[in-house]
């Protein structure tokens, strides 16, 4: 991969930003996603968990299956807060 | 890293007070650590709703947050680090003549410590933040305090973390306390999984763990967690500045810097336990209440919901200092939501405390001993 290479597409996140912060001792995936807002945006880490996750083996010598996932959250894909206020009595 | 094995000072929990106070022990010169069973901010800090509010009900809250909020203003050059302070103030709405009654007398206790705040009527209210619909949140009034706001949690632990390890500081993250070891009554070391550290000085800053931490010695703190959800949305362009609450609902929401909105409010029938799991009936309630308050968000997107504790207390106030049974065991914990934006003045006045030996009134009247009378003040401007 170049420098240049986009981890995180959802914030903007480059290869080279995570392996800074990694070598400033952020080495848990949670960390590094409180850190740099990874898997925060609408993909919801589906693009960047897995490349940040293999950067970590590279840079940390963890074994990539062995490094906790962060938690999925709800509702795992965009849905508009009127939909969600909507209620199923109602026509 | 290889653990110390001798330390001035303990501290169990690295959330924004176990690193606010390491920090503020190493800039003095103290030999302090942080254990931290699983990473920084792991818990309330990194779960929490980033809110920082002067405009409380006791007058004791109030001035911790008064001075919190000078401290804040000048954090991020202090530190080195942009911790995304905003002072967008906190509109809290009022919704009858009660709550309108209660807000007079906090305004007047706020005003008399110096504190610029108003109440407004209800054709004010749009000027603060204009998305909000005035007959749907049945608002007859607000009380607006423009120097209230909110800075990034995670943020602001990581900057408090960095700048304790360039004074000195060690943090062993995911590092278990296992026992704390007293003799005499005092305090003389903790045992973690990865080894011992013999000190005098504990502090309990484990949050909704930290009662299960005094009853390792035996040691009884009056905290009951309480799980509490809150949601982000997408990003946005700025559309208001302003945090917007309401005792009465509960509900509690701001635009954050990069653009989402985060929110939260307690489910319906809520039970206090150590569950986690999100609720859609948080979802539910959340998205219509919000949509009450703020009509045009039914067009937004909710990104993501997380549950995070409230170490609540009987009065929702925080335990402080020293605990009277065992010499050198200080707490630091029972924030009752509220950890985060007291975080700088709790841990300044603390390390006064443990460097200088020097108590305050605050620290008195906060310590464990004001549960064994039986007259509590409680705190009543409690939101989420």
């Amino acid at each position: 991969m170049k420098k240049e290479s986009i981890v995180c597409r959802c914030e903007d996140i480059t290869e080279d930003d995570v392996i800074k912060t990694i070598n400033e001792g952020y080495t848990d995936l949670e960390e590094l996603r409180k850190k740099l807002r990874i898997g925060m945006g609408p993909c919801q880490g589906r693009v960047c968990i897995q490349l940040v996750t293999k950067i970590l083996e590279k840079k940390t010598g963890k074994t990539a299956s062995k490094i906790p996932l962060p938690t999925s959250r709800s509702p795992i894909v965009p849905v508009p807060l009127g939909t969600l206020a909507s209620d199923e009595n109602e026509k | 890293m290889k653990m110390k094995n001798k330390a001035d000072v303990v501290i169990i929990g690295g959330g924004v007070n176990g690193c606010s106070l390491a920090y503020q022990l190493a800039k003095r010169g103290i030999n302090v650590v942080i254990v931290e069973k699983n990473y920084l901010s792991s818990g309330a800090t990194g779960a929490c709703g980033a809110g920082i509010r002067q405009q409380w009900s006791t007058k004791e809250n109030a001035e911790l947050a008064i001075n919190s909020v000078k401290i804040f203003e000048n954090l991020s050059r202090e530190l080195g680090q942009d911790i995304e302070f905003c002072q967008g103030g906190y509109l809290v709405i009022i919704h009858d003549d009660k709550e309108m009654e209660q807000a007079e007398k906090n305004v007047s206790m706020q005003r008399s410590l110096g504190l610029k705040v108003d109440i407004l009527g209800s054709k004010e209210i749009n000027d603060v933040v204009s998305i909000l619909d005035v007959k749907g949140m049945n608002a007859i009034g607000a009380t607006f305090c423009p120097t209230d706001g909110h800075a990034n949690p995670f943020k602001t632990t990581f900057a408090y973390a960095d700048a304790s390890r360039r004074n000195g500081a060690e943090i062993y993250t995911h590092t278990e306390v296992v026992d704390i070891k007293i003799d005499n009554e005092r305090i003389t070391g903790v045992k973690t999984d990865k080894g011992t550290i013999q000190t005098s000085v504990v502090v309990n800053a484990a949050g909704v763990h930290s009662k299960d931490i005094a009853e390792m010695i035996k040691v009884k703190l009056p905290i009951v967690p309480f799980r509490k959800e809150i949601m982000a949305t997408e990003r946005l362009e700025p559309l208001f500045e302003a945090m917007v609450i309401s005792f009465k609902d509960g509900i509690y929401f701001s635009q954050q810097k990069e653009g989402q909105i985060v929110g939260g409010i307690p489910i319906p029938k809520e039970r206090s336990g150590y569950k986690t799991t999100p609720t859609f009936a948080f979802i539910q309630h959340m998205a219509k209440t919000l949509t009450r308050y703020a009509p045009v968000l039914k067009h937004v997107n909710m990104l993501r919901h997380w549950t995070g504790f409230y170490d609540v207390t009987p009065d929702a106030r925080p335990i402080l200092g020293e605990v009277k049974e065992v010499k050198g065991f200080i707490q630091c914990n029972g924030f009752s939501g509220h950890g985060f934006m007291l975080s700088p003045m709790v841990t300044k006045l603390l390390t006064d405390l443990i460097v200088d030996g020097k108590t305050s009134d605050i620290l008195e009247s906060l310590n464990l001993e004001r549960f064994k009378v039986k007259k509590i003040e409680r705190e009543m401007s409690v939101v989420g």
